[in-house]
């Protein structure tokens, strides 16, 4: 299928998903600096290509794991901004009641299988889950999002392995966005390329530019259709680059201010793609003002909302630590036991 | 000497610097531990004046390198080795409890682990159920290892000093709240040897036993309650593994009361060791039930609202204090 087969609807849900996230991440930055937003915060901005590519070939009931850079991802599958915005809070409408906060922000429902604090850690999570589609012989696809800093560690080898030996429905999407932390790829790895990485596993490798949604699009399209078809997994690096600091309050002492300019005047996802929509006569100017602006106080609505909202009450913190009551004390605090409620 | 003020991850780094200088054998290795200085800054400076091959940046494979670091340990090197997190211990933990723990044991003697593995602990930064632990009973569980667990800057000095002279793996824990805390640090080299308690405040009526952050809490605590005429012993007990049983036990034989103030999960953890201890070898001078202030069993919320609630509080180890002075 060439590019143009892809439906108008497609291409501008492309065009919007990628601009909720900016506009979210940039508020989320802004807030941060505030000193509203509790925690750790990594931000997507920048990458916006590689989780809407990606996410625009997978089915509601398709899974995906994510990183502790998850909102982009949590926003492309699905998953509600304002329950988002309201976690980021740690408010208890948050879509994790205000447990996981923005490195664990997650919903089953959407088969958004969980951001991670830990590095490689949901890798293995994916291939579990397309262990399961397998054993029940459904075609649903699991994909598994890490940087490029996470190829180094032992869950993603071990990850590509398992789901090679078993045929796995599972895509591997490795965003490269060129550092872990401050250590540039060069540095940690000794191949040109963590797609090379397959090789070793029998998994094909492909690379592709992460700030092109369309050329993303493609190769997980290819990915995905092998999944379906029980032809195993597939190894994705997409090259990428984000804008921010690796955590917002980052003094980014290991990067130019240069470079990051340049990758934003010259590879922005979404003023390329917007260029090509306009090109292709898909949509007009004013039309991506309106989804512009649209999505603005669709943005705005989500703050308001988690600002808006109540913190958990101090009982909720025994909630959830397990889901089958049995006898005994679970919960247990000195002085005063607490009996768990599932 | 004098006066000088530091910070914690000052003192850190300046026991970093001076054994870098004086042992080539003292290398160090890490995430970000080079240009960046470590996330919370303690190597800052040393990969300038030490340079890359002995300030080692790694990648994200822990168990690859605090394995090399056991290897490079038995080889005659003194590898601090960083975790960025102690919550990451899992991604890693075979080679610090299979390994580095067992090689001496396992070898007859004949081998030895002088490894410090740094990490960090602590909740109170909303940093969430993977990022706030403080999981130092896991490592006080094995054998083989030294545990390690300062509270002030003076102490994190000397005590990482020692810890690096130390032949045996050292587990190295810093209390994410602590970094910036203030304290007179000599600016030579001393040491804080391992093994050794430290009475915090000296007192007559209660011993309370606090490790890391909660040792501050608890002096605070004890400061407000001598004014009502309750003197209350802090002790730090700075070396979990091994633990000063003699100054321990010779505090609450001294009070008959005893007061356990840690930021671990409840169950089988450093607060009921040590309320273990007391039971067994202490019983006949406890006055009262010996009391444990910890967290909840439940991982550490996001929320602040819940994470305040789950952290002990001044007001739950005044609560704990004031009720063993209720029996006579
Ligand atoms: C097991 C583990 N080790 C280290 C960390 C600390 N850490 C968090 S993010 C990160 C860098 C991750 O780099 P990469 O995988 O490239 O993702 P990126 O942040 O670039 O999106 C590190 C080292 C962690 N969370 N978990």
């Amino acid at each position: 299928m060439s590019r143009e087969e892809i439906p108008r609807e497609k291409l501008l849900w492309m065009y919007e998903t990628m601009v909720r996230i900016r506009k979210s991440e940039e508020e989320a930055s802004r807030h941060f600096a505030q000193g509203k937003i509790p925690g750790f915060v990594h931000l997507y901005a920048g990458e916006e290509a590689v989780a809407v590519g990606a996410m625009a070939n997978l089915r509601d009931d398709d899974v995906i794991t994510s990183t502790h850079r998850g909102h982009g991802h949590f926003i492309a599958k699905g998953g509600s901004l304002k329950e988002m915005w309201a976690e980021l809070y740690g408010k208890r409408t948050g879509v994790c009641k205000g447990k996981g906060g923005s490195m664990h922000i997650a919903d089953l429902r959407k088969g958004e299988l969980g951001a991670n604090g830990i590095v490689g850690g949901g890798i293995p999570h994916a291939v579990g889950a397309g262990l399961a589609f397998k054993l029940s012989k459904s075609d649903r696809v699991a994909v598994a999002f890490f940087g490029d800093g996470a190829s180094n560690q032992q869950n993603f080898h071990e990850g590509l392995n398992l789901a090679s030996i078993w045929k796995l429905p599972v895509i591997f999407i490795c965003e490269n966005n060129q550092y872990q932390i401050s250590l540039h790829y060069s540095k940690q790895q000794a191949i040109r390329s963590v797609a090379e990485r397959g090789s070793a596993y029998g998994v094909p490798g492909v690379e592709v530019d992460g700030q092109d949604v369309l050329a993303v699009y493609e190769v997980v399209r290819e990915a995905v259709d092998r999944a379906r078809r029980g032809e195993g997994p597939t190894l994705i690096e997409a090259k990428t680059y984000r804008y921010l600091g690796h955590f917002e309050g980052d003094p980014q002492v290991y990067r130019k201010r240069e470079e990051v300019e340049w990758w934003k005047k010259n590879k922005d996802p979404i003023e390329l793609f917007k260029r090509r929509l306009l090109d292709m006569g898909i949509a007009k100017e004013e039309e991506l003002r309106d989804i512009d602006s649209r999505v603005e106080r669709e943005v705005q609505d989500a703050v308001r909302f988690a600002e808006e909202s109540p913190y958990p009450n101090p009982e909720e913190l025994y909630e959830d630590v397990f889901s089958t009551p049995t006898r005994g004390v679970l919960v247990w605090k000195w002085g005063s036991e607490v009996r768990s409620h599932g | 000497m004098g006066e000088r003020i530091i910070t914690f991850a000052e003192a850190l780094n300046e026991a970093l610097d001076i054994m870098m200088a004086k042992d080539e054998k003292v290398i160090v290795m890490g995430e970000d531990v080079g240009v960046y200085g470590g996330v919370f800054g303690v190597t800052k400076g040393l990969i300038e004046k030490y340079g890359p091959e002995r300030v080692r940046d790694t990648p994200i494979a822990e168990s690859g390198f605090i394995g090399a670091g056991v290897g490079a340990a038995a080889m005659g090197y003194r590898p601090v080795v960083e975790l960025m997190f102690i919550d990451f211990l899992g991604v890693a933990f075979d080679q610090i409890y299979n390994q580095a723990a067992k090689i001496r044991y396992m070898f007859g003697g004949r081998a030895k682990i002088p490894m410090v593995l740094r990490t960090v602990a602590g909740a109170g930064f909303s940093a969430a159920a993977q990022h706030s632990q403080s999981l130092h009973s896991i490592f006080i569980h094995v054998p083989g290892l030294k545990v390690v667990m300062p509270s002030t800057p003076y102490d994190a000095k000397g005590l990482l000093i020692a810890s690096i002279k130390d032949d045996d793996p050292v587990i190295f824990i810093e209390h994410k709240g602590l970094y910036g805390t203030k304290g007179p640090v000599p600016k030579d080299e001393y040491e804080v040897p391992l093994g050794v308690a430290d009475v915090k405040r000296r007192g007559k009526d209660v011993t309370v036993v606090a490790t890391a952050a909660m040792v501050h809490k608890s002096l605070a605590v004890a400061e407000r309650l001598s004014r009502e005429g309750i003197d209350v012993e802090v002790i730090d007990p700075r070396t979990l593994k091994p633990i000063d049983a003699d100054m321990i036990l010779s505090s609450i034989r001294k009070t008959g009361r005893l007061v356990v103030v840690d930021e671990g999960y409840p169950r089988c953890s450093f607060a009921t060791d040590i309320a273990a201890m007391a039971a067994s070898m202490a019983f006949k001078s406890l006055r009262a039930p010996v009391k444990l202030v910890t967290p909840p069993d439940t991982p550490v919320p996001f929320s602040p609202a819940l994470e305040e609630k789950w952290i002990p509080s001044e007001a739950d180890i005044e609560k704990a204090i004031r009720s063993t002075m209720e029996d006579k």
